[in-house]
């Protein structure tokens, strides 16, 4: 083993349960993003699915509309940081690909920005993955993603894509924008898969 | 896409620059080191004698075929940022593991005429692409727009007068935006929409555009530069925030 003569380190793991190897509890909320951040008004806004028997497609006050819940979660960044019960308000994928016929395997988030991720639909279903709108009992902010992002806090947060406006359902799994940059596949933080061959 | 898992490699302090009271330049020895493009970074790995181990990314200074170098602004609430900045003497080890990341690159291969926009220590990964410049005597014209709260705060500050006396076609301009020496002739403000519209290229030259630095900083560079009719695709953006290191 390498030692780092004189290293001690600071020791804010955390609960070893809550916090994958690799990774550091902060409390801020810092951002990535590869590009400009967009501004999209909400009047503009539609979150759209395609790929499936029809395209369907909300605008902003459709996708208000929808059945939304809030919930308690821990999200983990690649770049290290883990955030403990950040509270979010959002649309289960659920209930969006309830409106959809379709038999795909897999699924592209796309986003404002080009920023594209994917996702195999066993990582979007089961009360596991949001669309969301609200963070902290406000507006989720554009530098976090908003007028809304995906949410899908047990992979990387790479892939709760900011600014997304749809999903692409796909029968292949198809490389997203880091995925397709050195960025693993799938992104379990709990198997710390963050490059291509972990 | 390479099937090659990225590996931990083994590292020794070979040298060590102090840039500025915060900020110093570690030299590696990194035996197998694949070599890197300009822009990408790496994750250090730092193992204690009990085996507690802590991990953090830093972008790579130097020049793709220039060894690998990593220049490192001490955080005061870091983990990591500490040891390299205040402890790391040579001759001591740290693993590597890396290159990383494929977007935030630049290969110098395009004749596009190339912006580069750093806040304070964000100007690391930039200094890469500089350096690359220099060395591979690429004829894409190349301004660094560099802003640091002081004189004393510039990052790499003699080796950028050095490669902006040259007159091969790299510019550097400062703004200092705490405080400025008596005399100071740059400028003395934040980056936005009205200082960029005097220093970056016209948005018919279609320029690649990189920044990097605080989130607030580049969010400010970016938006300034779309207002100024640049496309968003021709920005590329790093950012860190409050934490990190």
């Amino acid at each position: 083993m390498v030692i780092s003569r004189g290293f001690r380190g600071r020791r804010r793991d955390g609960p070893p349960d809550r916090v994958p190897p690799g990774q550091y509890l902060t409390d801020d909320f810092p951002v990535l993003s590869a590009g400009p951040t967009p501004h999209t008004p909400v009047e503009e806004w539609t979150f759209s699915i395609e790929g499936g028997a029809e395209p369907v497609s909300w605008t902003w006050d459709d996708f208000r509309a929808l059945p939304s819940e809030t919930f308690t979660v821990d999200i983990h960044c690649v770049t290290r940081w883990s955030k403990l019960d950040t509270v979010w308000e959002g649309v289960s994928v659920d209930t969006l690909l309830d409106a959809v016929e379709h038999d795909a395997a897999y699924a592209v988030a796309f986003c404002d920005g080009g920023y594209t991720t994917n996702l195999p639909l066993e990582d979007l279903t089961g009360g596991k993955a949001w669309v969301a709108f609200g963070y902290d009992g406000l507006p989720l902010e554009p530098e976090h993603g908003g007028p809304a992002r995906l949410l899908v806090p047990h992979l990387y947060f790479w892939k709760s894509a900011k600014w997304v406006r749809g999903l692409g359902l796909r029968d292949e799994d198809e490389p997203g924008f880091w995925e397709s940059n050195g960025y693993h596949l799938r992104g379990d933080p709990w198997l710390e898969q963050r490059y291509w061959g972990d | 896409m390479p099937s090659s898992a990225v590996i931990w490699l083994s590292a020794t302090v070979a040298g060590i620059v102090s840039e500025t009271p915060r900020v110093r330049t570690l030299e590696l020895d990194v035996p197998g080191w694949p070599g890197h493009r300009a822009g990408q970074h790496l994750d250090v790995r730092l193992t204690a004698e009990d085996g507690y181990q802590a991990q953090r990314s830093y972008s790579i200074a130097s020049a793709p075929d220039d060894g690998v170098a990593l220049t490192v602004e001490r955080l005061d609430d870091g983990e990591v940022s500490p040891y390299l900045v205040d402890e790391a003497r040579e001759g001591d080890q740290v693993e590597v593991r890396g290159p990383i990341g494929g977007y935030f690159v630049w290969d110098g291969e395009e004749p596009d005429p190339v912006l580069l926009v750093a806040g304070g220590s964000g100007v690391v990964p930039l200094m890469a692409m500089a350096r690359h410049r220099a060395r591979a005597g690429s004829p894409a014209p190349m301004r660094l727009l560099f802003s640091s709260r002081t004189l004393e705060d510039v990052i790499y500050r003699e080796e950028l007068d050095e490669l902006g006396s040259r007159g091969d076609g790299f510019e550097v301009v400062h703004t200092l935006t705490l405080e400025q020496p008596s005399g100071w002739t740059g400028y003395s403000r934040r980056i936005d929409r009205d200082l960029l519209a005097e220093v970056a290229w016209p948005a018919s030259e279609s320029p690649r555009v990189y920044v990097c630095g605080a989130t607030r900083f580049v969010d400010a560079a970016a938006d300034g530069l779309l207002e100024l009719g640049y496309d968003a695709r021709w920005i590329r953006t790093e950012r860190f925030g409050a934490t990190g290191s």
